[in-house]
């Protein structure tokens, strides 16, 4: 017998965390009430990364997981960066880059209830 | 050479083995789980800043309460199943049934509420086609569109959980779980809470950034 077949959490860990996540839920909750402009998109995002962080780590086991473990939970997420990252490059970029492109990518290009253009 | 547990596969050496690799085989689906996802969230994340003022004046129309209610039942569910897991460990099988009832119960809760805010939605005609608000933008059926599809895919997966957990439960009452035999509450866990995962995401996307 090597390793543990699976740590034992304490319940009173698993009970703080869904606490925190509670708390973490009214605080996004209520930001969404204010206008703070930009900073509400940054917040709401901010605060589902520390839920989903603390739902890895203590509900899903990742903070008592072997290393090999962790590499395959680290996989999906990663591939999941690229994604963005490749296709974020592309629609964020045009109008940046010289020659023809699609203005109607431009970001606030198209106010709302302007009528989608025709295809070309 | 001491006596394989009844509970120990063929190809493991001890329990400890099995476990982990039961626990990587979960994850390798859950990992092809963010990436089916991801692509959702990609086309959501492109339309959001390509049409952002169209997306806010669709976005508030949703009903930020059912979306916060159902937040909190589903984080609720989460630790009742994080509290299952520890309760077999124990060998205390009476609350291992019990919080497995109660993980079933909330899921099923969160999909009648998430009905009722349908149900709303529907009366309003947020629906992507001839009869969606002309007041909206028209790009607003892009959002909406995501709508359904995203709570709509999130919610299959949570049926398929409250199937998996159901099975569970009904095994755990015919005494096939103990402290020394525990994997398959663990790993549907994991399913559990990665469906949870994904809400919070769902929450932050179609109910919090497109008020203002």
């Amino acid at each position: 017998m090597t390793a543990l077949p699976a740590p034992l959490v304490r319940p009173r860990v698993y009970v703080l965390v869904w606490l925190a996540l509670l708390l973490l839920l009214a605080l996004n909750w209520g930001l969404a009430q204010l206008n703070l402009g930009p900073s509400n998109l940054i917040a709401a995002l901010a605060i589902a990364f520390v839920q989903m962080m603390l739902a890895l780590l203590f509900f899903m086991h990742v903070r008592y997981s072997t290393s090999l473990t962790r590499v395959f939970v680290a996989a999906g997420f990663i591939w999941l960066l690229v994604l963005f990252d490749l296709t974020l490059s592309d629609y964020l970029t045009r109008g940046s880059v010289a020659g023809r492109y699609d203005k109607s990518w431009e970001h606030g290009a198209w106010p709302a209830n302007q009528s989608v253009p025709p295809a070309r | 050479m001491a006596k394989r547990p009844a509970h120990l596969a063929v190809p493991y050496d001890d329990l400890g083995q099995q476990m982990e690799a039961a626990t990587l085989g979960m994850w390798t689906f859950l990992a092809t789980e963010v990436l089916f996802f991801g692509g959702l969230f990609t086309a959501f994340i492109v339309y959001r800043y390509a049409y952002a003022e169209a997306f806010v004046q669709a976005g508030r129309r949703t009903l930020i309460l059912y979306g916060t209610i159902n937040t909190a039942v589903l984080l609720t569910s989460s630790l009742t199943m994080s509290l299952a897991g520890y309760a077999v460990r124990k060998d205390d099988l009476k609350w291992l049934l019990r919080f497995l009832l109660a993980t079933v119960f909330l899921g099923t809760c969160f999909l009648g509420i998430k009905g009722l805010e349908y149900y709303h939605d529907w009366q309003e005609h947020l629906i992507p086609g001839r009869h969606f608000p002309s007041a909206l933008p028209v790009q607003g059926q892009i959002f909406w569109f995501l709508y359904w599809l995203l709570t709509g895919v999130h919610a299959a997966h949570l049926a398929v959980g409250i199937g998996l957990v159901v099975v569970i439960a009904w095994m755990a009452a015919h005494r096939r779980y103990s402290s020394s035999y525990y994997s398959p509450v663990q790993i549907s866990g994991l399913y559990w809470h990665f469906v949870d995962l994904l809400w919070l995401w769902l929450y932050a996307l179609i109910y919090l950034i497109n008020r203002h």
